[in-house]
């Protein structure tokens, strides 16, 4: 059986795929300079009667413009909504990638190394597979104290399973190449030709799998901070901010309207951006991941 | 179609040996989460101004003293006689407790569900046949974003418009949708107009879980059928002069409809999971809000009864659709 290389078919980027990096950008740089441009603190908390829970495109009596208006402190909603998005975005990206790295190391040893070091991978990841990674997450969570780590780690203790099944998948179909035995007999140690010969394919359904993880990723850290378990306030995120607007969505539906369009804006760019890279891998880890969706 | 024969009988076996050994990995796997966990869950249970001995006493009551080995085997033993030990937080037995907010979760759940195969997978085949079109691009637009969308959110949005918006604006009564609860408050009603209340007060939360799903399945019909237009026999259906309405009812669906059953079971656990944040945005009292209380009460008896029960039905799941598959599907019977 020939192997196809799952490679990624073309380098050049399609219409859509430049689209959603440049919001992406975007957006990352946004959330990087506005809380730093902005004139006042958006954690401290003011003088709350007169500030707090002004409509969008609001100047309040100090003439300041507020362009998505405040939340019930009088704090400016955009500027905490860009501060949100920072941890939101960095949370979704580092927990996928950690996830994801984790994968490929435990798929590739996995693969590698066969016999009892595979099965006990493989089953372990079966085990944590069988659970909704949202309970998972939800128990994890409640067993140590919420907070911006924990949320990672759990993140990735959930989220390593997907890439491990897709990078062993890989390891395995590129260990039975002929290429493979004359690099060992030419004397390459295990470890070289794993990095050099059978990572490198494995690298395109790994990125696709990221890609549409860190979605994934952010839509479930928004998830846990709004019932409380995630991001805790004062530091603001996009869940614990919903949360913050839940009984307010009669009186001042903004607060929770603004960072939920966020989110979803984010999440979309994430997996239109992560479905065009998908369709563009070739071979059975395409279909695995289509599988996948 | 052949009923599972002999030959089939041993990867039976098989495979639901395969779900049991599934199934106590999980149950060690969240053994082992909870006493890794931080923090003595006796310390949390005494109220804060209870001694030292009284701690060590319930530590005692609770078997907590014990070495983990003789623990993770009073566990086995307990769940291999039907026992999930006791809440700390309700004192009543954990399977009784379950057994109250299963059935909430699955008809929600599979309401949800029944709904998003109805209108998801029409809509995956005509984006499908419009592939590349404007209506197909509309559609996998609307269908991401709605897919992108937390439920919580949707859910919040939906209770501004339908709830607050409606009584404002002066709808009718009958156009009011309530946003709290599985049914009226100290209402007495029996029978049909009980259902008719239930119904009434399951519209948005089935709703929301229904268009989440059925935008992840319009995503993967889309794409099901796509492969499936692509083979040489629809080709050759075509050349011999099937008409469209044939091809797609006779051939295309007759190919797309096995893995749409295996996605439906598939699919079970993962919206009974999608409703716990629809269960407590509308106060159902089903097994999402019974976990999210627990978590907070640090139940933890009741946080791993109801972890053992959604890694249960994902695996009967799973195990269900990897039975059903080669009765439905003869090419994939082996």
């Amino acid at each position: 059986m020939r192997v196809e290389p799952p490679t990624l078919r073309r380098a050049q980027l399609t219409r859509i795929e430049t689209v959603c990096l440049t919001l992406l950008a975007l957006l990352a740089l946004g959330t990087l300079l506005v809380p730093v441009l902005s004139r006042r603190d958006p954690l401290a908390i003011g003088d709350v009667l007169s500030l707090r829970l002004l409509p969008p495109f609001a100047t309040d009596a100090r003439g300041d413009f507020h362009l998505l208006g405040t939340d019930r402190f009088g704090r400016d909603l955009f500027v905490r909504m860009m501060l949100a998005g920072r941890l939101s975005l960095a949370v979704g990206v580092v927990g996928s990638v950690l996830a994801a790295s984790a994968g490929t190391l435990i798929g590739a040893v996995a693969a590698w190394r066969g016999g009892g070091v595979d099965a006990t991978a493989m089953a372990f990841a079966d085990a944590l597979l069988a659970v909704p990674r949202l309970v998972l997450l939800l128990v994890c969570a409640a067993l140590w104290q919420p907070g911006l780590t924990t949320v990672v780690v759990v993140l990735v203790a959930t989220g390593w399973m997907g890439v491990a099944r897709l990078v062993r998948g890989e390891v395995l179909g590129v260990r039975a190449q002929p290429y493979v035995d004359a690099a060992l007999a030419l004397g390459a140690r295990p470890w070289r030709v794993l990095l050099r010969h059978a990572l490198p394919n494995a690298l395109g359904p790994a990125i696709v799998a990221t890609t549409l993880g860190v979605g994934n990723a952010i839509l479930l850290e928004s998830g846990l901070s709004f019932l409380g378990l995630g991001i805790q306030p004062p530091q603001p995120s996009w869940g614990n901010m919903i949360a913050g607007g839940r009984d307010l969505i009669v009186s001042a539906p903004w607060v929770a309207i603004a960072p939920g369009i966020a989110l979803i804006i984010t999440v979309l760019a994430c997996t239109l951006l992560g479905d065009s890279l998908r369709d563009r891998v070739a071979g059975d880890s395409g279909a695995m991941l289509r599988d996948r969706a | 179609m052949p009923i599972a024969s002999a030959a089939h009988a041993p990867s039976l076996i098989r495979r639901v040996g395969g779900a049991i050994v599934l199934f106590w990995l999980v149950v060690t796997i969240t053994f082992a989460l909870v006493r890794l966990a931080p923090g003595d869950p006796a310390l949390l249970l005494v109220p804060p101004t209870a001694s030292r001995q009284d701690a060590a006493r319930l530590r005692a009551e609770l078997g907590l003293d014990r070495p983990l080995a003789v623990q993770y085997a009073r566990w086995i033993g307990g769940l291999l006689r039907g026992s999930m030990g006791e809440s700390f937080a309700l004192h009543r037995s954990v399977g009784s407790v379950v057994a109250e907010a299963m059935p909430v979760s699955l008809s929600l759940g599979g309401s949800a569900l029944l709904i998003t195969f109805l209108v998801g997978v029409p809509l995956g085949i005509l984006q499908a046949v419009y592939r590349g079109r404007a209506l197909d691009r509309l559609l996998t637009i609307a269908t991401t974003t709605v897919y992108a969308a937390p439920s919580f959110w949707i859910a919040l949005a939906l209770v501004a418009v339908f709830t607050y918006g409606a009584a404002t604006w002066g709808l009718p009564l009958a156009m009011r949708l309530p946003a709290f609860g599985m049914q009226s408050p100290g209402s007495e009603l029996h029978g049909l107009r009980r259902l008719l209340d239930v119904a009434r007060h399951a519209v948005l939360p089935v709703m929301i879980l229904a268009a989440i799903g059925a935008a992840g399945i319009a995503r993967y019909a889309r794409t099901s059928v796509a492969d499936v237009l692509r083979e040489d026999w629809v080709r050759t259906a075509r050349a011999k002069g099937v008409t469209a309405r044939g091809v797609y009812l006779r051939h295309v669906l007759a190919n797309v409809l096995p893995a749409m059953v295996v996605l439906f079971a598939l699919s079970l656990p993962g919206v009974v999971a999608g409703s716990i944040f629809v269960e407590s945005v509308f106060a159902w009292p089903g097994m999402g809000r019974l976990m999210v209380n627990a978590i907070s009460a640090r139940d933890y008896p009741v946080v791993l009864g109801a972890t053992l029960w959604y890694a249960g039905l994902v695996i009967a799941a799973n195990l269900a659709a990897d039975i059903a598959l080669p009765l439905l599907d003869p090419r994939r019977a082996r």
